[in-house]
């Protein structure tokens, strides 16, 4: 019994990457003040090189899962997959960063800190298998994001967008807190697999209510970090204020994180009451289409725009979720993948024609930004055209496996609805395609300056990556296939 | 690697070599187009020959595996000559478009080469998964042609067309998913033989659901009324060489889903709905005639005359008789080169008036008479003059919606009379009468190039319209396939509900 409790050395490897990414960002904290500020660029090669580090460790350690810590992480599959996207993510919010912090005269090393921080928080939560670690790894990641959200302390609007994120996530983890409280009170246990043996057992007496409490109760919690209706009034405001590069990554990464434990949850210990949280997904994922897509309709500002569309991108999600079936999670795992590599994409495009201080923000900005650098302007359209779905784009497949996976699933009308929601989205996107081609070159275009490497990077890196997911999907597909089943 | 094969890869190859193409030379790029669109043709026509001996260029390779899609591609007489029409008009649009494109050349002649590959890609694809890819690929060069270089409503009716194609497609899409789900396959002719063999049996209502679904995506892009409002829109205000490829081959997308897709896999649903659509069509053909008469615009004119000449198609196609479905395929092609030499003329006309308006223009016969009598050529192709095409496939509807139901045939008929009316008066008013100062300082006789991009057409036209045996017997082979399926379903389902599994040739005996 307790010399279980001592780590093997196979676990310590199996938690490898998340060492790797705290002990790069510990090192960061401490060098910071020692560096001072001559060394401009060493952050951000060391984090490209620490995650990197990570990714392939990741994948290595992936050779042999299984449980590491008495039962508390799980690398398996779908860990792995998470973990990959969830550092992927870090690497290509890096990226851009460069540009964007030299710009705004703001490279410490304390961002790069704060984003390996989130992201070892991420990689918790995708690996946990227990609801405290999902806690541990939920809080991790969201306090460095609620500061990096603020990290341009001298601006309003940031400071606005740390503050709400930061409130109203500490309301939604203590909802999710609740939740976990009431469960552990019950069943006397946080590991998933326990919880669904005490539910399907039946030995609650006059609990299942309040397993159904329980789950609701979490479902606010995970509702909030996946900006799902009707939780997601924090989403626009945040991204709008947070600097560029960490809009695009708070719409990918945590999110993404958010996703997996959602999946893992519910699908493993709520499984069991699955006809009874079904509607609740149900009405959920359809309230997010359609209140995202609506209200993305009339946005002007661009951030807001892709704020909007990232609440209606987590309800075609939701809808995998409500199909409740080992496809419906790969068709989740592979949206994910594909939303991460369109929608940094686009925000890299947008940190890049904002100028100092994010002035060009509005759609109009985009005017002409195909006949001033056709090259940026191309990439774009890749990542809109995905975002639409169009076929030969990895937004596209996702989609389809999602409708797919839906209809398997015999809900009919969901996917209906959803499916003609996404031609409404059409038009939003489209507006952006009509104003780099088809207006005349406006301030923002004129003035836009050429490309960094890194920023090139941070274009051509995620288009590939769209591309190869609209073409050749099967390889991913095939894993996130193999890796779905969380209940054998 | 065979013919058909290579009529997708060379526009391909050629949308790349466009895109690498350094963007200052534009002769080059231009030349380029019209090199790889002329090869593209060269083959093509290689496929007519090989399907008149009936040859079905099949390529089947699985492309990803779970779910299981498929390259598959083949061509048959339905489809074959509306591939060799999409890559017969692209080297005539490259043509067209050569001094009148004159900004952002290397896009320009990517995206047509792009969309030339969607439209042939979807009349080849045999795996719905893959029609539905092309079908959305050739979404999108469109609509770039239209918004970048169309006139001034050019947004519009650029965003116009793409929302309404994507909520059609939308619907497609879901209908398609429902299929796989229920059979584990995409493939066309794999569901065929699933339907015919009884394996796979839908219930009235999944099968009208189903129909209606693939059907309101296909009518919005043919366009049947009350779904047309796009297209007067899109075809007005899109380049000259996007109303082409417009008009003549992405309305016959819709066209062509409904005979391959929606009369075959569907047939009880279709019957019963043919009544209502029949009536639909007829109120497009003299809807759009109307309409037509009254345009001051020339192009507007000829999009609403598109309208009343697809709904010929449509009735046609919804006869149910052979010889309805060959005049209706006859007539998609004959539309496709009758529409298109008006939308290029009219074109002609608007590079040296720079004005679409018919009060703008009037005695253009004295300064431009081979401009003038091409035009009259093609004027009365358009409105079914015997000898020449359209006449063939009128009749042919007409004869055919007679034998389905006499009533249909004499509103229909009207639509004859009508299209000479707004056809002959259009022609009456911008040709005849005195030239004005503008007009005749301004148009000038068609130069070498544009006879060069107008000739093929009127050579075709007067060819389909004096010997049809040159393209008709593929088409009757084709179309009979496809009646014959309607048949066997529907035979099938209302005799032996209970017998579901008797093969196709035991219903066929019954």
């Amino acid at each position: 019994m307790y010399a279980s409790l001592v780590p093997t050395s196979a676990e310590m490897i199996r938690f490898l990457p998340e060492l790797i990414l705290t002990v790069v960002a510990t090192l960061f904290m401490v060098l910071d003040p020692l560096l001072g500020r001559q060394s401009r660029h060493v952050y951000g090669h060391f984090s490209i090189l620490a995650l990197l580090g990570a990714m392939a460790a990741a994948v290595y350690v992936y050779r042999d899962p299984g449980a590491a810590f008495s039962g508390m992480l799980m690398v398996d599959g779908f860990a792995t997959f998470f973990r990959v996207v969830v550092i992927g993510v870090g690497i290509l919010t890096v990226l851009p960063s460069y540009r964007y912090l030299d710009r705004e005269d703001a490279e410490t090393g304390e961002y790069h800190a704060l984003l390996l921080f989130s992201i070892v928080g991420q990689c918790v939560m995708v690996t946990a298998n227990e609801l405290i670690m999902i806690f541990i790894g939920l809080e991790i990641s969201s306090i460095a994001s609620y500061v990096l959200a603020g990290y341009l302390r001298d601006d309003r609007r940031a400071n606005e967008a740390a503050l709400k994120y930061f409130l109203l996530g500490s309301f939604a983890t203590a909802f999710f807190l609740y939740g976990v409280a009431l469960i552990y009170g019950m069943t006397g246990s946080t590991n998933l697999a326990t919880v669904r043996r005490a539910i399907l057992g039946g030995s609650l007496g006059s609990a299942p209510i309040f397993i159904g409490v329980a789950a609701a109760l979490m479902f606010v919690g995970l509702g909030f970090k996946v900006s799902g209706a009707p939780f997601q009034i924090w989403a626009p405001d945040v991204y709008q204020g947070a600097p560029t590069p960490v809009a695009a990554f708070l719409s990918a990464g945590p999110k993404a994180a958010a996703f997996a434990i959602f999946l893992r949850i519910f699908l493993t210990a709520f499984q069991p009451i699955g006809p009874g949280w079904e509607p609740l997904v149900w009405v959920s994922a359809l309230a997010s289409m359609t209140l995202g897509n609506f209200a993305a309709l009339t946005q002007s500002n661009i951030k807001r725009l892709l704020a909007y569309s990232s609440i209606a991108h987590a309800g075609y999600v939701l809808v995998a979720l409500a199909a409740r079936s080992n496809v419906g999670t790969a068709a989740a795992m592979f949206y994910m993948a594909a939303y991460a590599f369109m929608n940094i994409g686009a925000f890299a495009v947008v940190s890049h024609l904002s100028g100092k201080g994010e002035r060009y923000l509005k759609v109009e900005d985009f005017a002409g930004l195909g006949a001033k650098q056709p090259g940026t302007a191309a990439l774009l359209s890749i990542f809109l055209l995905s975002l639409i779905g169009v076929p030969l784009t990895g937004g596209f497949f996702g989609k389809f496996y999602i409708f797919k996976a839906a209809l398997d699933s015999h809900l009919v009308w969901l996917t209906v609805l959803g499916l003609l929601n996404s031609a409404v989205a059409a038009y939003y996107y489209l507006r952006i395609l009509v104003m780099m081609y088809m207006r005349e070159p406006g301030e923002a275009a004129s003035r836009i300056q050429p490309l960094t490497p890194g920023l090139r990077a941070a274009l051509v890196l995620p288009a590939l990556g769209t591309l190869v997911l609209g073409i050749f999907p099967g390889w991913v597909l095939d894993f996130a296939g193999r890796s779905s089943v969380f209940v054998r | 690697m065979n013919l058909l094969d290579l009529v997708l890869l060379l526009p391909l190859v050629g949308f790349l070599a466009g895109l690498v193409l350094p963007r200052a030379s534009e002769h080059l790029i231009r030349v380029s187009a019209l090199v790889f669109s002329l090869v593209t043709f060269g083959v093509s026509v290689g496929l007519g020959f090989g399907v008149r001996a009936g040859e079905q260029f099949v390529t089947d390779v699985p492309w990803i595996r779970s779910p299981n899609i498929h390259y598959h591609v083949s061509v048959d007489g339905l489809s074959v000559w509306l591939i060799i029409l999409s890559t017969f008009l692209t080297p005539i649009c490259v043509a067209i478009s050569w001094k009148y494109i004159q900004s952002r050349v290397k896009e320009f002649y990517a995206f047509l080469l792009l969309l030339e590959l969607g439209l042939v890609g979807v009349f080849a694809a045999q795996d719905l998964f893959l029609f539905y890819v092309f079908w959305e690929i050739s979404l999108v060069p469109m609509y770039f042609l239209i918004g970048i270089w169309g006139h001034e409503r050019r947004i519009y009716a650029a965003v116009k067309f793409f929302l309404y194609t994507m909520a059609g497609s939308m619907l497609m899409l879901a209908a398609i998913i429902f299929l796989y789900n229920r059979t584990g396959t995409f493939d066309y002719p794999g569901l065929m033989e699933m339907l015919s063999s009884g394996r796979l049996s839908l219930s009235g209502g999944e099968q009208m659901l189903l129909f209606l679904a693939f059907f309101i995506a296909f009518a919005i892009k043919v366009p049947l009324f009350p779904l047309h409002t796009w297209l007067p829109d899109a075809h007005v205000e899109a380049p000259t060489a996007g109303s082409v490829m417009l008009a003549s081959v992405m309305l016959k997308m819709g066209c062509y889903g409904l005979v391959r897709f929606c009369l075959p896999m569907f047939p009880g649903a279709a019957r019963s709905c043919a009544p209502w659509i029949a009536v639909l069509a007829i109120i497009g053909i003299i809807y759009g005639a109307l309409v037509a008469m009254v345009q001051p615009n020339m192009k507007k004119l000829v999009a609403y005359s598109s309208v009343s000449h697809l709904g010929f198609v449509v009735l046609g196609i919804f006869s149910f008789t052979q010889i309805g479905l060959d005049g209706a395929v006859y007539q998609m092609l004959n539309h496709g080169i009758s529409t298109g030499a008006l939308f290029i003329l009219v074109g002609y006309l608007y590079e040296r008036r720079h004005s679409l308006f018919i009060k703008d223009f009037g005695g253009v016969a004295t300064p431009a008479p081979w401009l003038s009598a091409i035009f009259l050529v093609t004027t009365l192709a358009s409105i079914g003059l015997p000898i020449l095409n359209n006449f063939v496939g009128e009749f042919m509807v007409l004869q055919g919606s007679a034998q389905a139901n006499y009533t249909w045939t004499v509103f229909a008929a009207l639509g004859v009379i009508l299209s000479a009316c707004y056809m002959l008066w259009l022609y009456q008013r911008v040709f005849y009468g005195a030239a004005g100062q503008e007009v005749s300082s301004h148009v000038h006789d068609l130069s070498a190039r544009e006879f060069a991009g107008i000739i093929p057409l009127v050579v075709m036209m007067v060819w389909m319209g004096v010997y049809s045996q040159s393209f008709l017997p593929p088409v009757s082979v084709a179309d009979g396939r496809v009646l014959d399926q309607t048949k066997v379903n529907v035979r099938f389902q209302v005799k032996t509900p209970a017998l579901k599994s008797q093969t196709a040739e035991v219903a066929r005996v019954r």
